[in-house]
């Protein structure tokens, strides 16, 4: 709403006293789409700084166990695919949000989150049994190194778990204030950014083991 | 004309009474409040820093003393960086961001007016949070670097460390927040014609340190998060015996460290071309150059950390490139000294406190990058390393640079802040016993430093030939000591309505935030300006340029304009969310995996974890519509 409608032409820049001032933004992008990826651009040197110490410290463990003791990159490579997969997914929530196919996109949520859950589920799965195969968090430096680092991806998927629901269940409700297309948008760069995250971690832990 | 138009329609709204007291504070989302908010607690963090700094002052006054013990010595100068850097300089900084970015810019608020009281509150709750070590006898003693692994469990096995770790944590926090809100704002609430290079040198100089804090503050918080990891679950990022290096720190500490330094320099820097041209009745000199030169600061203040490192041995290779990238930042930092100098060149210069501070920022931030050009060379910096030699560059150029810079800009803008103008006779006091003590204190540092005198020793020997210098040095600080009493009383006398009323435009300056009334109403402009150059306020009254300022376009008051309600959301995420971080405290120190601390740890985490959640779902369900 324009609280200071003026007759058009009244005024030499007109086409200024148009505009919805509460809806301007000089780019013409929205707020929260724009902060998100200023947020994404920090996250970057977060996860930089974690994958950066791993890869300064591998190899350098005094004792083992050592990654190809524990790795089971099979496993790994599934719920690689399962989190994979998920982008798909969300990248359909966005698609469907945006056009406000409303059942679709709260299928597509759903589907993406209980995908990103079982991609939590299978990393829980796997530290019981990298813990169980002697891999402790204090026992060695490839072990502190490893577990922190995926935690923290782990840590960051499961909060999008969370958001997911949480979104699916605004999205329902339609609680979301604003455009709705947009909020589910943002929850999908999250998404994305997350598992492009998993993807470089899965390349820079795993798959370098078995290149030599 | 069109504003009668708009007059007829506004002028049936009741005008928004701006409400007072406590609660309207605590609720508050308004960018100016918030702005004065950062103001007032920053100088009670000084104040706080500055009796730190006096007490390690006294202590060296004469060889040998035992004024205060070795144990409390290490504390105050941990807590008197710590406070400096995070407490006083970057949240004084901050107040100007909240203050005067939407004004330059002709915004009525942030983009994120909850999340910038939410960055407040943070700050606030991680200052204290450090501070309230004090009454548990655990202040932190590690240096404001925090090395490892001096700050493991084996070294500082008590929660000196932890106030220090998760304060810093918290804090870091509400920095990223405040980052990603004015980038926001910067680049989407521009008012119509403010191009990117119409902006005012100070918003664009804020705009680079946005970026230098969302990038520099994630690689401490991981640097913090593996100290968290080694302190309380026994991990070997920085265990030597298990194979971790400390080196991991440094350079996590420094990459995060480097920009920091501009992080406190460059919105000094961006008053300081705010104020010259005013008072020099000439434009800034070279304005674009200003601002790619505070870009390419930007860009090269990541490249230069490990010239903190230069004796942990890196190798000639790494060496001789971070010298290089040194010596090129000085390059930009040159060329805006130059720009401020010809900006006063053949001014109508009037010495006025605010522009006496700006001037004495040029010339002492001068002589603080000329001793850090020195260190830029590997062999000498051996020589200085940890020697006092470091202590009077950065002394130059924090206080001699950042402080002045930032009183300048108090002296400036409290007009435009409070609506009357600060005492001038008082502030030319203030000004002047700044800049004997500053000279007095920090000269004679460089000397000692040459001399052998090392950083951060509690006593130093008879007979070393130190006495003198550190003499002058401790008289030194209490000229500085008077200054900022002298200055605190002009404020507090400003607080309680004395000084002459300022009206919209003391000091004839040319940007937007002068073109509305001092105090700005909550609304800040009733009518958005269009922008049609880099100094649209000055072109409207002496070039017969396009109106812009409130008087003109918008005719004078009351208006409506809907802006958004004041919440408490902000208030209670932030105690819950600092609460989440201070939960690590209890097994905290142990240096291994505890079952039970851990166990604490999580009965306190998870409940405080879903409050903050339901605070944020509450917050989001909030209708925030301007009204």
């Amino acid at each position: 709403m324009t609280s200071h409608a003026v007759p058009a032409g009244a005024h030499a820049d007109a086409g200024h006293e148009e505009f919805d001032e509460h809806a301007w933004t000089s780019l013409g992008l929205d707020h929260m789409k724009l902060a998100f990826w200023t947020f994404l651009g920090s996250d970057c040197f977060f996860f930089g700084s974690l994958i950066g110490t791993y890869m300064s410290y591998r190899g350098q463990s005094l004792v083992g166990p050592y990654p190809r003791d524990v790795f089971s990159v099979e496993v790994t490579s599934i719920s690689t695919f399962v989190l994979l997969m998920s982008s798909l997914t969300m990248a359909l929530a966005v698609l469907y949000a945006k056009t406000n196919r409303r059942s679709g996109t709260i299928s597509m949520l759903l589907v993406t989150a209980v995908l990103g859950a079982s991609f939590v589920g299978f990393q829980m799965y796997e530290f019981a049994h990298f813990y169980h195969e002697g891999l402790t968090l204090q026992g060695n430096l490839f072990g502190s190194t490893f577990y922190v680092l995926t935690g923290f991806h782990g840590t960051h998927v499961a909060i999008g778990v969370l958001w997911l629901l949480i979104q699916t269940l605004f999205y329902g409700k339609r609680w979301i204030r604003g455009d709705e297309g947009n909020a589910v948008e943002v929850a999908g760069l999250y998404w994305h950014f997350v598992d492009i995250v998993w993807i470089v971690i899965f390349t820079f832990v795993y798959l370098m083991e078995y290149v030599e | 004309m069109s504003t009668a138009a708009t007059h007829v329609a506004t002028h049936a709204h009741v005008e928004h009474e701006e409400e007072t007291g406590l609660w309207s504070w605590i609720t508050t989302v308004d960018h100016k409040r918030i702005g004065k908010l950062y103001l007032i607690s920053s100088l009670l963090f000084f104040a706080l820093g500055g009796l730190e700094a006096l007490m390690i002052r006294m202590q060296l006054f004469r060889p040998e003393n035992n004024f205060i013990s070795a144990q409390f010595y290490n504390e105050m100068f941990t807590m008197h960086a710590t406070t400096m850097v995070f407490l006083a300089i970057m949240p004084m900084s901050a107040a100007f961001f909240n203050f005067l970015i939407p004004l330059q810019i002709g915004a009525r608020d942030v983009a994120f007016p909850r999340m910038n009281a939410l960055s407040f509150w943070l700050f606030l709750f991680g200052g204290l949070f450090i501070n309230a070590s004090f009454l548990f006898h655990a202040a932190p003693d590690g240096g404001w670097f925090g090395y490892a692994n001096l700050t493991g469990s084996k070294y500082s096995p008590g929660h000196s460390i932890d106030f220090w770790m998760l304060g810093l944590a918290i804090l870091g926090n509400s920095s990223m927040m405040a980052g990603f809100n004015f980038i926001t704002t910067i680049l989407n609430l521009r008012a119509p014609g403010m191009t990117l290079f119409r902006m005012p040198i100070f918003t664009w100089m804020s705009f680079v340190v946005q970026f230098l804090v969302v990038m520099s503050f994630p690689m401490i918080t991981v640097g913090l998060i593996l100290l968290i990891f080694d302190r309380n679950y026994g991990t070997n990022f920085y265990f030597p015996p298990n194979g971790g290096d400390p080196l991991l720190w440094q350079h996590l500490f420094w990459l995060f460290g480097h920009p920091e330094v501009y992080i406190l320099i460059l919105p000094a820097m961006g008053i300081v071309s705010e104020v010259l041209p005013v008072f020099a009745r000439k434009p800034l000199f070279g304005a674009p150059f200003v601002i790619f030169s505070g870009i390419m600061i930007g860009f090269v203040g990541f490249g230069v950390w490990s010239h903190h490192m230069f004796t942990v041995g890196l190798g000639p290779v790494a060496d001789s490139a971070f010298s290089t990238t040194t010596m090129l930042i000085a390059v930009p930092t040159a060329v805006k000294i130059f720009n401020w100098i010809f900006t006063m060149w053949g001014g109508k210069i009037s010495f006025k406190t605010p522009n006496l501070f700006a001037i004495t920022f040029v010339f002492l931030f001068t002589i603080g990058g000329l001793s850090g050009v020195m260190h830029a060379s590997p062999p000498i910096d051996l020589q200085q390393q940890d020697s006092y030699f470091i202590v009077a560059h950065f002394h130059y150029v924090l206080v001699g640079g950042a402080l002045m810079g930032l009183f300048s800009g108090i002296y400036f803008y409290w007009p435009k802040m409070f609506g009357r103008m600060l005492n001038e006779r008082l502030g030319q006091i203030s000004w002047a016993l700044f800049f004997i003590g500053i000279n007095v204190t920090f000269f004679p540092m460089h000397f000692l430093g040459a001399m052998g005198m090392i950083r951060r020793s509690w006593q130093y020997p008879a007979g070393a030939g130190l006495d003198m210098y550190n003499q002058m040095a401790t008289v030194g600080s209490l000229f500085i000591f008077f200054a900022v009493l002298v200055s605190f009383i002009n404020f507090a006398r400003g607080l309680m309505g004395h000084g002459e009323l300022a009206g919209d435009d003391p000091w004839d300056a040319a940007t937007l935030e002068w073109s509305i009334p001092s105090p700005p109403p909550h609304y800040n402009f009733a009518k958005l300006p269009t922008v049609h150059s880099d100094r649209p306020f000055w072109d409207e009254k002496h070039e017969g340029g396009p109106a812009v300022s409130q008087a003109k376009i918008a005719g004078p008051g009351p208006h409506h304009v809907a802006m958004p309600p004041s919440s408490y959301w902000p208030i209670l995420v932030a105690v819950f969310q600092g609460l989440v971080f201070v939960a690590f405290m209890p097994g905290s120190g142990s240096g291994a995996f505890n079952y039970d601390a851990f166990l604490k740890q999580v009965m306190i985490q998870g409940p405080v974890a879903l409050a903050m959640l339901f605070c944020i779902l509450a917050w989001v369900r909030e209708d925030d519509t301007p009204r």
